[in-house]
């Protein structure tokens, strides 16, 4: 046979073999979440959605309020994403068309903040919301990381291509610096800013380990703190874990399908051009 | 990003308008309502937090009150096995994970670049989605698949004949358990990053080298590979420091066990400080792992850096 078909058809084999393994996974915790968990271990495992939906559906609502959770989890990332991206945006803005004392000061900070991990400041932080009384609050989960290096420098990037000469022209138009920024300029980003928003959404849809620190009260819980509190019980309700893990995927696996552009531009970053 | 860098270096210099000196001075005050909000959150939450930090690793808390005790902090750190034994975790996952991620990455990419390919953003998408799944969620979902009496792997590995593993409880099978799962989500993510610095390099370079009568995988390695080295670097460093980071899948997946086998220094500070409450010695955990960030990077900088441009 032909050794150029035979190669094509090896890396179709190899493609198809490494997409079945990231798929696997997604289709068993759907599978997983429509049977009871007595079935889920069982031989052969199930391989087809079952029926149980929505007795795992309330189970999950009755045991765990896990509807309040979702709410809780969304409320706190929408928060977070408009606050976080306004700021990221605003600052990004400054950094990139004002020229003042201490600019490159305040740009040095934005990439420090890049390359120290996070876990430094776990515990000075963790004291602060203590000392604040903040500790089981939503402002201790979102106030500590809303200024957000990594937007603020992909936003800079950006405001650095938008010309000056329009900002210059609506300026001698009379409008005031504010006033510029919301009409004239921020549309002007669009792109990126979308890549922004998507991204600060996600992180905080994630974030994991300092909502971990930070509530302590089941009804504030946001879904990985739920989740990990289901894992960690003594007798653990699988499919119920399941179907929850399935909720904690579907808005970000929906964002992904409809904005997959920008998802991918804004998870690498500036990282490669092109 | 030092890509972008250049070009931003070019603007830097040009000021808002041509404004004479009195109304510039005026402008420059406005930069506060954009660059305040950020300026105030920075200093409150990572400049205070993080002199704090540095500070802290010097203290020791003392039936209640905090005392300085100079390098007593850092000097408890060199004889803890359990440090050492998280320190000896990550490098195994340096030295092995990250090579085999990026090489089955950097494998990827190349199939997926190929002029040949049919359905590309499809098949980009579906290695893409692990990347973007939920921590917890996937650490979960991995728990589950792995679970020793009925999990699906060890139905899997029964009904082709080989015995079940006891994926989490067992050392060196929770290393590989995390291991897989790591793997399995940034792999693909990795892949498409390399894939965007191959569809960078184009394609006359192939069609160059094979009339050359070099074949495909040799046009790859000696040709194109070289070429990547600097997307090749960005991976290599942002996975090491991730993994250097680790601690949402190890949390999850094992909380560190069996018996520390797959503890990561910062689920090791996280323990000794928020179940020990010993605050000063975590403080000085966490700065290992800065040094460590610095140091790998660095080496790895130079290491792969070198020839890159």
């Amino acid at each position: 046979m032909n050794p150029r078909i035979l190669g094509r058809a090896g890396a179709y084999l190899v493609l198809l073999a490494g997409a079945v393994i990231s798929l696997v996974p997604f289709y068993w915790m759907a599978v997983a979440a429509t049977h009871h968990t007595a079935d889920l271990f069982g031989s052969p495992p199930p391989f087809m959605p079952g029926g149980a939906l929505m007795d795992n559906l309330s189970r999950l609502q009755n045991e765990h309020r896990f509807g309040r959770v979702v709410v809780n989890s969304l409320g706190v990332a929408l928060v977070y994403t408009v606050l976080s991206s306004l700021i990221s945006a605003m600052c990004g803005y400054g950094l990139a068309k004002y020229s003042f004392r201490g600019r490159g000061i305040l740009l040095g900070v934005v990439l420090a903040t890049m390359m120290i991990p996070m876990q430094v400041l776990l515990v000075p932080l963790f004291q602060m919301m203590a000392n604040l009384g903040w500790t089981d609050t939503y402002q201790a989960v979102i106030l500590p990381f809303l200024a957000n290096a990594f937007g603020i420098f992909l936003m800079r990037q950006a405001f650095l291509a938008f010309p000056d000469e329009l900002i210059e022209s609506a300026r001698i138009d009379g409008a005031s610096d504010m006033r510029i920024f919301y009409q004239v300029v921020l549309p002007g980003v669009r792109p990126q800013l979308g890549a922004l928003i998507i991204f600060t959404f996600m992180s905080q849809w994630n974030s994991f380990i300092w909502p971990l620190l930070m509530l302590n009260t089941e009804e504030k819980f946001t879904v990985p703190i739920a989740l990990n509190q289901m894992i960690g019980l003594s007798h653990v309700d699988y499919s119920g874990l399941m179907l929850g893990s399935f909720v904690a995927t579907l808005p970000i696996m929906i964002v992904f399908f409809v904005f997959q552009r920008q998802f991918v531009a804004g998870l690498l970053g500036g990282a490669v051009k092109g | 990003m030092a890509v972008v860098q250049t070009e931003s270096a070019k603007r830097e210099s040009v000021p808002a308008g041509d404004a004479p000196r009195p109304r510039r001075r005026r402008i420059s005050l406005t930069h506060w309502w954009f660059t305040g909000p950020a300026t105030v959150l920075f200093v409150a939450f990572f400049a205070y937090p993080l002199l704090a930090s540095i500070y802290q690793s010097f203290t020791a808390d003392q039936d209640g009150v905090t005392v300085w005790v100079g390098l007593r902090q850092y000097r408890r750190l060199v004889q803890d096995p359990v440090l050492l034994q998280s320190l000896v975790n990550t490098a195994m996952l340096l030295v092995i994970q990250v090579p085999v991620m990026i090489g089955l990455a950097l494998v990827l990419a190349g199939v997926l670049n190929a002029s040949w390919l049919r359905f590309r953003g499809g098949w980009r998408m579906v290695y893409f989605l692990p990347a973007v799944t939920t921590l917890v969620a996937y650490s979960v979902v991995f728990r589950v698949l792995l679970k020793t009496d009925g999990g699906m792997v060890n139905q899997m590995l029964d009904g082709i004949g080989i015995g079940g593993v006891d994926w989490l409880n067992d050392a060196t099978w929770a290393r590989i358990s995390l291991i897989l799962s790591i793997t399995w989500r940034w792999t693909g993510y990795n892949a498409v990053i390399l894939l965007a610095g191959l569809q960078a390099i184009g394609r006359e370079q192939y069609e160059a080298a094979s009339i050359d009568g070099a074949g495909a995988v040799t046009t790859f390695v000696r040709v194109i590979v070289p070429q990547l080295k600097p997307v090749i670097l960005f991976c290599s460093i942002t996975s090491t420091i991730g993994t250097l980071q680790l601690f949402d899948e190890n949390y999850v997946l094992t909380r560190g066990g069996p018996d520390n086998a797959t503890m990561t220094p910062v689920l090791y500070l996280y323990k000794v400080g928020f179940d020990q409450m010993d605050f000063g010695y975590a403080a000085a955990i966490a700065w290992v792992v800065v040094l460590l960030i610095g140091l790998v990077s660095l080496v790895q900088f130079r290491l792969l850096g070198k020839g890159a441009r």
